[in-house]
């Protein structure tokens, strides 16, 4: 057995989804209260720490603290199972996810696979088993109901959300996250075709499709993550608190974050894809290849470029939250439906056609 | 890594028989998706990533849930305890015996039985990996079959369009 490996990919696990993904959690649950006070004209939680920042940790200890309560008509199994079920996933996806390039000639990234979107796409779809079972074993209307609008929600959102990352696919030929970074370090970012061989009518002329790629996937990852303008399946105004009115103390806990969890992976996922992942912009301190040796203080600077664009991201899923009204069910269905699902088949075939004549 | 192996075979087969074995319909359905997973994960250990991921993505993501929301949504009963029948019990196992000896004796005398055969290689870089060998293979030598299957789904969404629309009118 190879220790080197062994022991290599644990500390990543440890550094990446411990120690920066999970406090990125509670520190991101912390901004959404601040932002949206300062949206609303309001102060949000201020007092514990500076500027407020230890309102996680309180909000960790409350949440430890509370009874844990499992009302008697539940489906004891699944009502347990439910809330693990949302949380290991989101966190799972974090294996192929390059968050840097290279450090002491070690990949920043957990698993090197060749599949990296499809996995991500994989593993996102079963956090849908968690919803429905919360509702389901809930055994109760209101959470049933949000389960169903999850499910229903998710499975429609999912096929946009596949589609739309075709066309980049097709453009870099390369399903390798960290290739395509690579790829995105030398010749322009996905969306800002500003250096390299980008630099051309190439570049901007494909910028066309991937910009449309770039909408429906991050509005259907928000519909993905059950955000707001899309949280249907927990919308206060109608469903109480949606699939986890029954849940109180930790197991609440999770599904909350759980959803950020979720928020932070597809936000890392679309600056990758989009915007160039862990690379500087202008082709700044860019290693020659995938894998040629990167001094390791280029390296830490790769992977805080990729946390920085990765806050800067979440900030405007925070933003859009408290701007947008919520839509309507119907709505919702139809947007996914009738629009995306078309416009990214529309894209898929547009890239294909833009790359035959651009060869 | 042979442990792992074993495990995920345990868990392919639990599954499996937990299909057959619960009684409440979500539960069965939960663990075909257990079951799922661990194929997926055999699959994943033979270097066929593409196989294993579609695998989850296909099977366990998508079509499971509808399993699931159908079964939600219709409110399916939870099966009854009944006794089987003496002859019920002795057919069925007689078969399962059967079935079983079959594969022993033919295992055992062709030579497929004797060796482990190879996983992919496992190769990584631009144009090497399995996605690739894949999507290389189905559309030069596999084309015609391809366009058969694609038209065949084809025909099947709109015969689903027509379906459900035929009672709103």
């Amino acid at each position: 057995m190879d220790w080197q490996l062994i022991i290599a990919s644990v500390i990543k696990i440890v550094g990446f989804v411990f120690l920066t993904t999970l406090p990125l959690v509670a520190l991101s649950v912390w901004a959404e209260r601040r932002v949206s006070a300062a949206i609303q004209d309001r102060v949000g939680p201020n007092r514990v720490g500076p500027l407020g920042l230890l309102q996680p940790v309180a909000d960790g200890i409350k949440f430890l603290l509370k009874e844990d309560f499992t009302p008697s008509h539940v489906r004891k199994g699944y009502f347990w199972l439910a809330p693990a079920l949302t949380m290991v996933p989101a966190l799972m996806t974090c294996a192929v996810l390059p968050f840097g390039s290279k450090i002491f000639g070690e990949k920043m990234v957990i698993a090197d696979l060749d599949v990296g979107p499809l996995f991500v796409f994989a593993i996102a779809s079963l956090t849908v088993y968690g919803i429905v079972l919360a509702g389901w074993a809930s055994n109760s209307k209101y959470p049933f109901l949000g389960g169903v609008r999850s499910t229903s929600q998710m499975i429609s959102y999912e096929i946009s959300l596949g589609l739309s990352v075709v066309p980049l696919i097709m453009i870099y030929g390369d399903l390798n996250l960290g290739r395509i970074v690579q790829n995105q370090a030398e010749h322009g970012w996905a969306l800002l075709p500003l250096w390299g061989e980008g630099l051309s009518l190439k570049g901007f002329i494909l910028a066309i499709p991937v910009f449309i790629s770039f909408i429906i996937f991050t509005t259907s990852m928000f519909a993905e993550t059950n955000r707001l303008p899309f949280d249907l399946p927990e919308c206060e105004t109608e469903l109480v608190a949606g699939y986890h009115t029954e849940y109180s103390s930790m197991k609440f806990a999770l599904f909350f974050l759980g959803e950020y969890a979720a928020m932070i992976i597809g936000s890392g996922l679309a600056v990758t894809l989009f915007f160039g992942g862990w690379s500087l912009p202008f082709g700044w301190l860019t290693p020659e290849s995938v894998d040629a040796e990167v001094p390791w203080w280029h390296g830490l600077i790769h992977i805080g470029t990729f946390f920085a664009k990765v806050i800067a991201f979440i900030l405007f899923f925070i933003v859009v939250r408290w701007t947008l009204p919520r839509f309507r069910y119907d709505q919702l269905m139809r947007l996914g439906w009738v629009f995306f699902f078309e416009i990214a088949l529309f894209n898929v075939v547009l890239t294909a056609i833009l790359l035959i004549i651009f060869k | 890594m042979t442990f792992l192996f074993f495990i995920f075979a345990a868990l392919a087969l639990i599954g499996g028989i937990g299909v057959v074995a619960f009684k409440n319909p979500v539960s069965s359905a939960f663990s075909m998706v257990v079951s799922f997973l661990g194929l997926a994960a055999l699959f994943i250990q033979l270097n066929a990533f593409l196989v294993g991921v579609l695998q989850i993505l296909v099977y366990a993501g998508a079509i499971m849930v509808l399993f699931l929301f159908i079964i939600m949504l219709l409110d399916v009963p939870q099966e009854e305890k009944k006794k089987l029948p003496f002859f019920t019990a002795l057919g069925a196992g007689g078969i399962v015996l059967a079935f079983i000896a079959l594969l022993v004796v033919m295992l055992s005398r062709s030579e497929v039985g004797d060796k482990t055969l190879p996983a992919l290689e496992a190769t990584s870089g631009p144009g090497t990996s399995d996605v690739h060998k894949i999507g290389e293979l189905l559309f030069s030598q596999y084309w015609f079959p391809i366009q058969v299957v694609g038209i065949l789904l084809l025909v099947a969404t709109v015969g689903v369009v027509v379906l459900s629309k035929r009672e709103l009118k």
